[in-house]
């Protein structure tokens, strides 16, 4: 019998570093770290001696130089007189507008369409399978250069709308008409829409950068939070009552009343019409124009990652085990309820963390944004303001920067989610 | 597999960094080819056809010059470059001169470091518009839309004959040509805009071309030509001289047919310096005399490449205009040969 | 008494046939596509979606001119065949150029080599896709790099060769070492070793062998590659080199050692949080500033670099899940037998891991095959954007524009959608072995 041995007591020795699992990981660790900072060093040392040599210095003051560039969507304003940094803004905004609106409408679809291909429905279920197979299976921007095409080919010019009184003479009828009393006219370039205004407008103030913010859309939000709490009220109130006599009194009429009828007031009174486009020369006028470069950039998007959502959601539902829909229908719900109130609510946990790597791949995805002509971060940092300039290690490097910024706020923002809905174990 | 070429490439680099700073001449005679940067597609100018070979009047410099240079017109690797890659490309010596109808602009020639060497070609930037819409003119396009290609100096002349007119529009910065083209066709914008010598070549294969008016306003100087790397004057000669040696050949009416013949006969000291007969032209700039004599008989003189490529006899059908030579009213003048 | 005939039933009636409802095709109508209001309207809506499709594509496609040397000749073809009003698709294009959308500028003479190329993908990835095959087979897997870069860019074979003996040096000395020192230092001795063998051993050897026994394929140089060749060149290559990337990522994610974590990490993040485009013109654009002043390597091999870390990167997170997936136990009864940290995950941890993964590695490599169609931002002849414009230069073909999109979706799709079905048919595969 033999006792273990005691470890190696003796002092310690250079030849441990490699031998002995102990500190052998510390070893590993330092080389890899000087090795690290060697190879950044070499690569930023590099760097610094080819600017040198090619006479280039590293800074961003093109960015506060004139663009001389026009960007036909702007949130903002701008004009081609100012600075490529406003039209990094610009095209930064337009990204964001793209990827949330897409993140949205992408996640409506794709739980629809997952749950759908799960239908008993057979033809549905078979769609939704072409839908999700078609959709996943051909890269993206093949289907953005299609959804540009279909909507400039599938709808009529502008001209077409044009209802002269030669044509009225002659008996004639436009080839195309607009919709919804004419409020809406989408034509091969874009989604025209009546836009409220007011004849006794607020006016509006600027904030610092240029930022005009309408007083009257201000006022109207106002009034609105201003009703919506005091339904809020309201409805306390009948609670109050209902818990302390047992009838609940009547609200029906209040609540329309509470929340509607300031709005309509304050409209009124600032003189709300609707503003109709009107077709001009060329195009409508009057309105709001959303471009068509926006939305087939929007539908593709949405589209593309809806079939990589409804598989996840497909996955999501197909992890809960059956026993959860029998149980529910043993308490007889019904099997919309059962989805809702039951199964999604379970499913939710196994979707959420593959949705946030679709939220970032849309993300980064609208960055093929060009082939649509819409002018998002790539196409005006990235693409006009690079080329105009010929900064290109400054403008990739922002453009990179950006990027990674928008997809660590994203990702950590839906972690946080990610907790709060996590199963909380004891 | 790919890690062995990586690592070779790592050390490969490291060999390569000792040997850089040789002249671009001897870098191409070395190497045995030429590599030049040429448009990937832009119809007559430079395209692959069936077999993968480079064609057009673009790819004719790359050819003149690798006949000056090597002897042999075939010896040329061609590189397909996009309008934000191609600067860079030949900055960081990826390609060895750049023929790929690339607009000589002060802030290119001078903050890009790159040397424009000649001008192969003077176009404009044009408008075309549909013959129904009932325009004449391109300052009747107040609140149009119009499509505009990405990447080039037409989205910021386009903004500029705007601003200077006190007109607006509407911008659709489309990605390539084959969008434009769709985008004009189907009416999704009023107006194609892009260099005259593009929208002629585009309106030649549109179904309606009976349609369809370029207008008459050219809004721009587009003087489009080989650029080379600052720093290396050698190298920027030769592909200067190559290229004026074609057009110095149409002046004198040498053509890739008679050239032989005129060389026998020829008493002219002009034609004789441009041939290598006389003088020692082609050792000035590192060559052997017969250099422009190869240009010649590889691509045929200026004429006969405009011709063959994007001439009347063909389909794009351009007239000579401002690229005829001077002695003909247009711009095309090669110093001499002295 | 009185009479009173009970009726009894003498013989059974034949059994009636069920109700028309109740069989047949209308039975699995009712079921399947009207069993209620929502269902009905489900039905019809997708009916009249179909109907409208097929209603628009149908005379275009019908329409078809496959015989015509230009967009015009189909044009007028068309007009004489339909009417003056008619449309149709001019496959034509296809016809001519088809060559070029698949290899793009290869020498059309040695097409042969990438049809042997591609074939013996298929026998090399067979061991590994399906579990029945012999084990010894794995060997022909890992020699197919070697085989189908000999093949597809030619030269003499012993480059090659000399390149698979400078991995054997590799292993020889990992497996020497391995015991003594443990696994990472060895195999960095080891790659040091090789690395030695590659930049001083292999020219001199390949040289002297070349002049004994001349093994030569004509060169093709990559910038004649194009079209879907390049496609999958740079997907498949990313993917296998991105693999072991991965697994070490993945692995260095969840070590301990602190450094090698937050190396791992901040690599994983940075790809994972800027879009693929960028990486492509860093490859195209900014590589030369990061790199010694003069280096030129190809277009190609940058652009496959960057694609392939960031497959790795992907590749990582899959690996992740994987691990993740395993029960605490196996590390644990890994530990209790006594394995260290490297056994533990060659015997136990990985083979298990990888298997887990296998369906997420074909889903980042159907991606990966998806996103090479952005190389033609930096110039490269993919088949989607890059062979379109250039066969659209063509005076001939100038002006078409479906017929190349269509012909490249549905390879994609072909391709794709079979890589996609192998996966769903592992995943029922692996669910039997687990639930």
């Amino acid at each position: 019998m033999t006792l273990a041995s005691d470890p190696p007591k003796d002092g310690f020795r250079l030849s441990m570093l490699i031998y002995d699992t102990r500190f052998r990981s510390v070893t590993i660790q330092v080389i890899v770290l000087v090795l690290f900072l060697a190879g950044l060093f070499w690569l930023l040392n590099n760097a610094y001696v080819n600017l040198e040599a090619k006479g280039k210095d590293f800074n961003f003051s093109f960015l506060w130089t004139r663009a001389g560039y026009d960007i036909a969507q702007t949130l903002i304003p701008y004009t081609n007189d100012d600075t490529h940094m406003r039209a990094l803004i610009e095209g930064l905004l337009n990204t964001l507008l793209v990827s949330v609106l897409g993140c949205i409408c992408a996640t409506i679809l794709g739980v629809f369409v997952g749950v759908l291909r799960l239908s008993h429905n057979w033809l549905v279920a078979r769609i939704m399978t072409v839908f999700v197979e078609t959709f996943r299976n051909i890269p993206l921007l093949l289907w953005i250069l299609l959804m540009g095409t279909i909507l400039s080919e599938t709808r009529p010019s502008p001209r077409d709308f044009r209802f002269t009184e030669a044509m009225q003479a002659a008996g004639e009828t436009p080839k195309a008409s607009m919709w919804l009393f004419d409020t809406i006219a989408v034509t091969n370039r874009g989604t025209n829409v009546a836009a409220p205004a007011f004849s006794n407008s607020l006016g509006e103030v600027v904030l610092p950068g240029n930022i005009p913010v309408s007083l009257n859309a201000l006022a109207l939000f106002a009034v609105l939070a201003a009703s919506f709490w005091g339904w809020r009220r309201l409805m306390a109130r009948a609670k109050a009552v209902q818990e302390a006599t047992g009838t609940r009194p009547a609200t029906w009429w209040q609540t329309p009343l509470i929340l509607l009828g300031p709005v309509v007031a304050v409209s009124l009174g600032l003189g709300f019409h609707l503003d109709y486009p009107v077709i001009t020369r060329f195009d409508f006028t009057g309105g709001f124009q959303m471009l068509h470069s926006f939305t087939a950039l929007l539908i593709a998007l949405t589209i593309y990652t809806s079939a990589f959502i409804a598989e996840i959601v497909r996955a999501g539902i197909l992890a809960i085990s059956k026993g959860q829909t029998e149980a529910a229908y043993a308490l007889g719900l019904r099997p919309g309820r059962t989805m809702n109130l039951v199964i999604l609510p379970q499913a939710l946990r196994v979707i959420v963390p593959p949705l946030i790597s679709q939220y970032l791949n849309l993300t980064k995805n609208s960055s093929l944004a060009i082939a649509v002509s819409y002018m998002d971060l790539r196409g005006t940092l990235g693409g006009i303001t690079l080329n105009q300039t010929g900064r290109e290690l400054e403008c990739m490097l922002l453009m990179m920067l950006i990027y990674l910024t928008i997809s660590l706020v994203i990702s950590s923002v839906m972690n946080l989610y990610n907790k709060s809905i996590k199963l909380k174990e004891r | 597999m790919k890690q062995s070429v990586f690592f070779g490439s790592l050390v490969m680099a490291g060999l390569v960094a000792g040997v850089a700073g040789a002249s671009t001449l001897d870098e191409v005679k070395a190497r045995g080819e030429l590599i030049c940067g040429v448009n990937p597609g832009l119809t007559g100018f430079a395209a692959p056809d069936a077999n993968g070979n480079y064609q057009g009047f673009d790819v004719a410099v790359c050819k003149a010059v690798a006949a000056a240079v090597l002897g042999d017109p075939m010896k040329v690797k061609y590189v397909p470059l996009t309008g934000e890659t191609r600067f860079t490309a030949l900055a960081s010596g990826e390609v060895d001169m750049l023929s790929r109808n690339s607009t000589w602009t002060f802030s290119r020639d001078t903050e890009l470091a790159l040397d424009f060497v000649a001008v192969n070609y003077y176009d404009g930037q044009g408008f075309m518009v549909h013959k129904e819409l009932g325009v004449s003119s391109a300052k009747e396009l107040e609140g149009a839309t119009i499509c505009v290609q990405t990447g080039t100096t037409t989205e910021m002349n386009l903004a500029d004959f705007f601003k200077a007119n006190n007109m607006t529009y509407t911008p659709v910065n489309i990605a390539d040509d084959a969008e434009g083209q769709q985008r004009f066709l189907a009416g999704a914008c009023d107006s194609y805009t892009t260099d005259a010598s593009g929208l002629a070549a585009s309106r030649a294969t549109m179904p309606n071309a009976d349609d369809i008016v370029i207008l008459p306003e050219i809004i721009s100087k587009e003087p489009l030509g080989p650029a080379v790397r600052h720093g290396d004057n050698n190298w920027g000669d030769i592909v200067r001289w190559s290229f004026y040696a074609l057009v110095e050949a149409e002046e004198y009416g040498v053509t890739k047919a008679n050239l032989e013949e005129v060389a026998a006969s020829t008493q002219n000291p002009e034609i004789r310096r441009l041939l290598g007969l006389e003088g020692d032209m082609g050792a000035k700039i590192g060559l052997d005399n017969d250099f422009a004599k190869r240009a010649i008989l590889a691509v045929g003189n200026y004429g006969e490449v405009f011709e063959a490529n994007i001439g009347a006899g063909t389909s794009i059908g351009l007239a000579r205009g401002l690229n005829a030579q001077w002695t003909q009213g247009g711009l095309m003048y090669a110093p001499p040969f002295r | 008494m009185t009479e009173t005939s009970s009726f009894v039933r003498t013989d059974m009636l034949p059994p009636a046939p069920p109700p028309v409802s109740q069989t047949g095709v209308i039975k699995w109508l009712r079921e399947n596509l009207f069993s209620g209001p929502l269902n009905t309207t489900l039905t019809l809506c997708g009916l009249g979606f179909a109907i409208w499709l097929v209603q628009a594509a149908a005379p275009w496609l019908l329409h078809s001119v496959w015989n015509a040397n230009s967009q015009n000749e189909c044009r007028s073809i068309i007009a004489e065949t339909w009417g003056p009003e008619a449309t149709g698709a001019c496959w034509a294009i296809i016809r001519a150029r088809w060559h070029q959308f698949l290899f793009g500028f290869y020498p059309m003479d040695q097409y042969w080599r990438i049809y042997v190329t591609f074939a013996a993908l298929f026998v090399a990835i067979a061991p590994v896709l399906f579990a029945t095959l012999p084990r010894r087979m794995l060997w022909l897997s890992l020699l197919y790099p070697l085989v189908a870069f000999w093949l597809l860019w030619g030269g003499p074979i012993w480059g090659p060769v000399f390149t698979a003996l400078g991995f054997g040096l590799w292993a020889a000395v990992f497996l020497a070492l391995s015991v003594r020192l443990g696994v990472v230092v060895a195999a960095g001795i080891g790659l040091v070793a090789a690395a030695v063998f590659w930049i001083y051993g292999v020219g001199a050897l390949e040289a002297s062998m070349q002049s004994v026994l001349p093994l030569a394929l004509p060169e093709v140089d990559s910038d004649q590659f194009g079209g879907f060749l390049l496609a999958l060149v740079i997907g498949v290559t990313a993917i296998v080199v991105s693999l072991p990337m991965g697994v070490l990522l993945a692995l260095g994610r969840q070590s301990d050692m602190l450094i090698i974590k937050s190396l791992s990490v901040g690599f994983i993040e940075f790809i994972r949080g800027v879009p693929l485009i960028t990486l492509l013109f860093t490859a195209s654009l900014l590589l030369q500033y990061f790199l010694p002043s003069g280096t030129s390597f190809d277009l190609i091999l940058r652009v496959v670099i960057l694609v392939t870390f960031f497959a790795a990167a992907y590749i990582a997170e899959v690996i992740r899940g994987g691990l993740a997936a395993l029960p605490r136990g196996q590390y644990e009864a890994a530990d209790a037998l006594g394995l260290d940290y490297w056994q533990a995950q060659r015997l136990i941890i990985m083979p298990q891991a990888l298997k887990i993964s296998i369906p997420g590695i074909v889903s980042t490599f159907i991606g990966m095959f998806k996103d090479t169609t952005l190389v033609a931002f930096v110039g490269l002849m993919d088949p989607l954007k890059g062979i379109s414009t250039v066969v659209r230069a063509d005076l001939n073909w100038k002006g078409v524009y479906w017929e190349p999109y269509i012909f490249v979706a549905v390879i994609f799709f072909i391709f794709n959608f079979s890589m996609s079905r192998y996966s769903m048919f592992l995943e029922r595969k692996l669910k039997r072995d687990h639930r």
